[in-house]
């Protein structure tokens, strides 16, 4: 008897403690929509960007000038955000599935004009400079060779003004040295696009190798045209991409952002020496940024030459996944 | 004191089993209510919370491969050797317990949630072998079949209630992962606290002399032992991780990812509602054809889908027979081994055959894996049918002349 009355008080302790932190962290989080400013997404001296900052606009979409003191924010709250030229993208818990996401398309007034069922769970986001394509990449569970713990990735890409959407792009056609290649374990992600807004960048993985491919979305084809290139990103001038470059087996700090000028295919390491995992976005023609995790749920933006000189600063303080409305 | 092969005649279901399979059911629902809330929302966490990539994620997955197999078995040999069966488990449930703070407190290194992930893991292997030596020792030997069903409904209930936990977490709480694995050790710990108090080890062996651990091997020198162990490893060789069937299921029928954890859903009800009955069936009708009839389901899983013809009926009759597999060997096969092995050694021979099951297991996926990659999903399902095939006629012959 003595010890069912243990049992049941570690019970209530037990669950009064867990109850107590879902408390705090609902009040951290805020369950409630943030503070509701006048976000536009038009073309301006601004950037867009998830916010980390503690309280009830935790995670939402906002919007800030240099230096980024004062910050605007929507009323949705997004895993992953991005935004060009008036029309936006916030990959968001869905309405509907519960614990799925869905891609809302934004206005320029940041207001969602639709949203689209996703598979998986959100990982990176983008808008071409015009603001017509916008693309994302989620992650699949189960999709594994070896096991259900794994994951593969998924991407898919809407043409706004033509309304066609490519739900995923491995049924695009893929050539590596100029023959056609197939695989069951062809992974893409990382979206990033051309200003014809046909032609586009993103990272093909398949038996260990990460390529750099070129897309055409209209013919549905990949071309291989580098290896060790992950989560690409085109400079607004579409001469350089900055990506993730593998350089070091070590998990702790595999990874380098790198430039890649495309007409020499020449590669320049930039000044940030710690590992991003991240698909860096341009704040202007010579400077990329870039969100840096400091616990697992505040980030910073941090900014770095893109001619591999200078060092890193922290842009925007308590700040993800960032995107220069100035840069189209 | 081999019982096995007496015969067994139906005895009350609460006297044979006994309150401590009972306790260690409760221990084990717990624990899965805590384990499968974190399996749910793991991947978000790691991609959303923590932004990692799927690169990432791959090097982390590299650190705990094969890890457990290893600690298994020094969990069972350890747990014979101290005559300590609860407290090597009631270790294992408590490094999984912490393995939650590792979660919590790691952020965003990589290194740190691999090392999370692997002390769940290697928590979940040490656990396994003596939970099961208690379970075997705590029930009527000729009434294990139906305390081993018992105890993984009860477990499967758990993991059932799990995910559904954690989504009313995220629900309340706005999406806060961090709250997610807050209630998820809270819970674990429920589980430590729940099997310090209610399970009892039998210590009336602990005037025998330790084995000493050249006789983990000698465990094979016996002929029945030998023999179901054979059986296992073959068995485990043409048997294929279970995502691979999700995520044929789940391509051939175009389903939403989403709705992709519902068919580890819809397996987890029938594994739940056959345990039970099945392990009943085992004790009357010996154990070795409820295994090889848990084989006979699995061949018809992969024969359909090799075919992958049909709609949302025919998915509802695999994941039921996938279902039916695994209640079918998964608790009976211990229940068979149990009783085969000398008391002084029972975790660790326990061990040793879920270890052989566990390398055959991944033996055979990464071999379905490379032939899914290199010709189809619909030839590798027919190979592992064909499999099963060839392989049941000899396990049938090891399996009936180890009981």
């Amino acid at each position: 008897m003595n010890k069912v009355l243990v049992a049941g008080a570690a019970t209530v302790a037990l669950a009064a403690a867990a109850i107590g932190y879902a408390i705090y962290a609902a009040s951290r989080s805020g369950a409630a929509g943030g503070a509701v400013g006048a976000v536009t997404l038009q073309t301006g001296p601004r950037l867009v960007f998830r916010s980390t900052v503690d309280g009830p606009s935790y995670g939402h979409l906002a919007e800030a000038s240099a230096p980024y003191s004062q910050r605007a924010f929507t009323a949705d709250r997004c895993a992953r955000v991005y935004a060009a030229n008036g029309t936006g993208v916030c990959l968001r818990p869905s309405t509907e599935d519960v614990g799925g996401y869905e891609i809302a398309v934004l206005g320029p007034n940041a207001a969602a004009r639709r949203a689209i069922p996703m598979n998986g769970i959100p990982s990176r986001a983008k808008v071409s400079a015009s603001g017509r394509m916008i693309s994302w990449t989620t992650f699949v569970t189960g999709d594994s060779y070896t096991g259900s713990t794994q994951f593969s990735t998924r991407s898919g890409i809407l043409d706004t003004k033509a309304n066609v959407l490519a739900g995923t792009l491995e049924t695009f056609t893929l050539t590596v040295d100029g023959r056609p290649y197939q695989s069951p374990d062809l992974n893409y992600w990382g979206v990033t696009f051309a200003s014809d807004d046909n032609r586009f960048y993103a990272t093909a993985a398949t038996k260990g190798r990460h390529y750099l491919v070129e897309g055409d979305f209209a013919r549905h084809t990949f071309r291989a045209l580098r290896e060790n290139v992950e989560c690409p990103s085109l400079s607004p001038d579409g001469t350089r991409l900055v990506f993730k470059k593998r350089v070091s087996t070590d998990p702790a700090k595999p990874w380098r952002l790198a430039v890649l000028d495309l007409a020499t295919m020449r590669e320049t390491l930039l000044a940030e020496s710690r590992s991003v995992d991240d698909q860096a976005a341009w704040l202007d023609d010579r400077t990329v940024m870039y969100g840096l995790r400091r616990d697992s749920r505040h980030a910073d933006v941090w900014s770095v030459p893109a001619d591999g000189s200078g060092r890193p600063r922290v842009l925007v303080p308590n700040a993800e996944s960032p995107a220069a409305l100035g840069a189209s | 004191m081999y019982l096995s092969s007496v015969r067994p005649r139906a005895a009350g279901l609460g006297r044979a089993i006994g309150p401590n399979v009972w306790a260690l059911g409760l221990v084990s629902l717990v624990t899965d209510v805590s384990a499968e809330m974190v399996t749910a929302v793991l991947p978000a966490y790691l991609v959303i919370g923590l932004s990692l990539s799927v690169a990432q994620y791959g090097l982390m997955d590299g650190l705990y491969t094969g890890v457990t197999a290893l600690t298994r078995l020094l969990g069972g040999y350890t747990a014979d050797r101290w005559r300590a069966r609860k407290y090597i488990a009631g270790a294992g449930y408590g490094l999984s317990a912490v393995a939650k703070l590792g979660l919590l407190a790691a952020g965003g290194s990589a290194l740190g949630i691999g090392a999370a992930i692997a002390a769940d893991r290697i928590g979940k292997g040490v656990r396994t072998a003596p939970r099961d030596a208690l379970i075997t020792a705590s029930a009527d030997p000729a009434a294990l079949g139906r305390a081993f069903g018992l105890h993984r409904t009860l477990d499967s209930v758990g993991a059932f209630i799990g995910p559904l936990v954690a989504l009313g977490v995220l629900a309340a709480t706005g999406q806060a992962f961090d709250s997610v694995l807050v209630t998820s050790l809270c819970v674990a710990v429920l589980g430590v606290v729940l099997l310090g108090l209610f399970v009892r080890d039998d210590r009336s062996a602990a005037d025998q002399p330790a084995a000493p651990p050249r006789e983990m091997l000698g465990l094979l020198r016996d002929r029945r032992f030998r023999r179901l162990t054979y059986a296992a490893v073959l068995l485990g060789l043409v048997t294929v991780g279970d995502g691979f069937v999700y995520l044929i299921v789940q391509r051939w029928q175009d389903l939403p990812v989403v709705w992709f954890p519902l068919l580890a859903v819809g397996t987890n009800i029938a594994f739940l509602v056959f345990a039970t009955p099945l392990g009943i069936l085992a004790d009357r009708f010996g154990r070795w054809r409820v295994v090889i009839g848990g084989h006979v389901a699995l061949l018809a899983v992969y024969g359909l889908l090799a075919f992958q013809r049909g709609g949302l009926a025919v998915v509802i009759v695999i994941l039921a027979l996938y279902g039916a597999f695994y209640a079918a060997v998964d608790g009976v096969l211990m229940a068979a081994a149990g009783p085969l092995l000398p008391a002084s050694l029972r975790t660790t021979g326990l061990a040793l055959l879920q270890t052989g099951q566990a390398l055959a297991y991944l033996l055979s996926s990464v071999a379905f894996g490379l032939v899914w990659q290199f010709s189809s999903a619909g030839l590798a399902c027919a190979l592992a049918a064909a499999g099963v095939l060839v392989a049941l006629p000899l396990a049938v012959w090891w399996l009936r002349t180890s009981e």
